[in-house]
């Protein structure tokens, strides 16, 4: 059996090259939180509370948009709510942990952890492999803490006109990008944008987003239904 | 709220999520039909992220015609479907994005 440390090394060595994207992503929310009119001192917090990339992009383009709290709230745990599918997987590899250490690690796990570590918990027997999975956890926090900060300083360095809000929308698209070439994904896509943009100023309490991510899985309920009867 | 709370209430519901995940959940949970559609929310949640904010304007009606956002989207959506690349797909938005308001 390898040593914790060495481990925990492989898990940083391993997670590297997804923290690539993730620097540009933590620049944009710090500079972003600041244009948005939250403190340097609660967007940081933000990103020590939260320390999940979705979930804070989510927050702060509601906050501008004035949705209110219960909403905004209620949206964060919509788009938290693939990570329930994770869950299935991962547990099994974790279930003899104490539970001190689930409640670590839970804080760790956000989606570039969760992705490198599962191939390493597959492979490996060993006790202490959990400890890949921290080490993956602490470099994604670590570049996601600084990436804040370095934000924030520059935040008010970059001019307004260079648009820099647009890279919101730029990282979301990004994370689909696999998503595109497949047929009920693309529909998917299309339907709850469109629920969202024509919806934006009709729906209630700014609840767009929760109405469009539902009828979205509505409709690839069906799709699915509908795929398999013509197979 | 005041903003501490709401941001205590976002890290409070995103933990929890993590938390269930590996202490709660069990594999036994989700049939096949559940885990499959969960495996849509991406698709399902995202685009109501991305499209009002490329689509509409500050005052938020709705913007096609003079808007450089939608061509420039368009361009890292293609670029993203080749190159595969969370990086590429970003930058090339950005780039094509500051080219259009910038420069034509």
């Amino acid at each position: 059996m390898k040593s914790n440390l060495k481990v925990f090394l492989k898990g940083i060595f391993d997670v590297s090259p997804l923290m690539i994207p993730v620097v540009p992503f933590g620049l944009i929310f710090g500079v972003l939180a600041i244009d948005v009119g939250f403190s340097p001192l609660e967007t940081m917090g933000m990103s020590l509370i939260v320390f999940g990339g979705a979930s804070q992009i989510v927050l702060l383009q509601l906050f501008s948009g004035g949705a209110s709290s219960f909403v905004i709230i209620s949206s964060v745990g919509a788009v938290n709510s693939r990570h329930l599918l994770y869950g299935a997987v991962v547990s099994e590899h974790l279930s003899d942990l104490k539970l001190i250490w689930k409640i670590i690690i839970s804080y760790f796990l956000i989606d570039q952890a969760y992705a490198i570590s599962n191939e390493y918990l597959k492979r490996n027997k060993d006790q202490n492999k959990y400890f890949h999975l921290v080490g993956a956890g602490a470099t994604c926090w670590v570049i996601w803490q600084s990436t804040t900060f370095l934000g924030i300083i520059l935040g008010a360095a970059i001019p307004e006109k260079l648009g820099l809000s647009f890279a919101i929308p730029l990282t979301f698209l990004a994370l689909l990008v696999n998503d595109f070439r497949k047929f009920i994904n693309f529909i998917v896509i299309i339907i709850s944008g469109s629920v969202a943009t024509f919806g934006f100023n009709y729906i209630p309490f700014k609840a767009y987003a929760i109405v469009a991510g539902l009828t979205g899985l509505l409709v690839a309920t069906i799709l699915i239904k509908m795929v398999k009867t013509n197979e | 709220m005041s903003n501490w709370a709401l941001i205590i209430y976002c890290g409070l519901i995103t933990y929890l999520t993590r938390f269930s995940m590996i202490a709660l959940i069990k594999k036994e949970m989700f049939n096949d039909r559940i885990r499959q559609v969960l495996s849509y929310v991406p698709s399902a949640i995202f685009p109501a992220i991305i499209f009002p904010a490329i689509f509409l304007d500050n005052s938020g009606s709705i913007l096609i015609g003079n808007n450089p956002k939608i061509l420039a989207a368009l361009i890292a959506t293609l670029i993203g479907i080749f190159s595969r690349s969370i990086i590429a797909t970003i930058f090339s938005g950005l780039a094509s994005y500051w080219f259009l308001i910038f420069v034509v």
